[in-house]
């Protein structure tokens, strides 16, 4: 495993587009750049939407109304973030696919994105689904609850990236 | 003596701990993304708005009301974060080019939302649906906008003239 995670990053590293992303001074500040202003698009899109959720903005909006205005923000960005992430990675390989904390933050891309979907289909059905029941008032709760802290641990494990290097 | 402000602010028990501590720095950069992605989308919200992009069936008001509270609470703790990681290494920071372009364009920003409330914004009360807002209220929207993204691009380019990870 870690011999051909090792394979990948050297041929990754060598191929002439990685030269290229290292060599050009201003690519990696600037993809960089694009990527923290589309993690902007979705942690305020999840902001918003959740604060909702759990009754503290945008009252006088159906949560359907909420999630509708602005998820697609969330949605859209991932995209952009998947392409200057994977620029970012053939760059330099090595520094993110062997920090242990870039696959701690795949897994939690994962988990954000399925919490945020669980919040968003039934809405799309019935804009106030989530506040029609006690149980869907609770739910409903925790899922925000949990969608704002996977976000947030997101955003702090793509910064902590750049710390926790591999061997 | 801005030179002295500088030593003293590099020398304080707060910034030798960040300075010396193994992850302090990276922490509270962690919490400065965090607040500063806030501030940039939250006031993109209000500049799509004023722009006539987005929300295009909500009034302006009820707009700022929905990001204002968010951008604030996330600019002061941008803000504080920030003079945590600036007094770290003091005067390595202040002598950095995109820091001093980075303080100067917050500064152009602040100005452009004085010059909202004051000027440009005036009447916004009265911007309900559907929206064809001003001129004024556009150039200020476009002009913060365009402000921030060049605010983030500083910012991270910091990171870069200067000898931390990145």
């Amino acid at each position: 495993m870690s011999n051909r995670l090792d394979a990948l990053c050297s041929w990754l590293a060598a191929t002439p587009v990685s030269h290229t992303i290292t060599s050009v001074a201003w690519i990696i500040p600037t993809v960089q750049t694009m990527h923290i202003l589309a993690v902007a698009a979705v942690i305020t899109a999840a902001l918003v939407v959740n604060l909702r959720f759990l009754g503290v903005g945008a009252r006088e909006l159906a949560m359907g109304s909420v999630t509708r205005r602005y998820l697609p923000w969330l949605w859209w960005s991932l995209p952009v973030l998947f392409v200057t992430g994977l620029t970012l990675i053939v760059g330099e390989p090595a520094r993110v696919l062997k920090s242990p904390v870039f696959l701690l933050k795949m897994g939690l891309l994962i988990a954000a994105a399925s919490v945020t979907l669980v919040c968003q289909i039934p809405l799309q059905r019935e804009a106030d689904f989530w506040s029609l029941k006690k149980w869907r008032r609770r739910a409903v709760w925790f899922l925000a609850t949990a969608s704002l802290s996977l976000w947030t641990a997101i955003i702090f494990a793509g910064r902590w990236i750049a710390y926790v290097q591999g061997d | 003596m801005l030179q002295m402000f500088l030593q003293f602010l590099h020398d304080s028990a707060i910034a030798t701990a960040i300075r010396e501590g193994e992850s302090l720095f990276p922490w509270i950069e962690c919490i400065h993304v965090l607040a500063l992605t806030l501030v940039i989308g939250s006031i993109a919200i209000v500049d799509l708005r004023l722009i006539g992009l987005t929300s295009r069936d909500r009034s302006v008001t009820q707009t700022t009301a929905l990001a204002l509270p968010v951008t604030w609470t996330a600019f002061v703790v941008a803000a504080l974060t920030g003079g945590l990681l600036f007094s770290s290494n003091a005067t390595v920071y202040a002598h950095n080019s995109f820091f001093q372009l980075k303080v100067a364009l917050i500064a152009l920003a602040g100005l452009n939302m004085v010059a909202y409330h004051l000027v440009l914004g005036r009447g916004a009360a009265g911007w309900h649906t559907p929206a064809q807002t001003p001129w004024r209220a556009r150039l200020a929207g476009g002009l913060s906008l365009g402000l921030w993204i060049a605010i983030a691009v500083c910012g991270r380019w910091i990171g870069f003239t200067i000898s931390t990870p990145t």
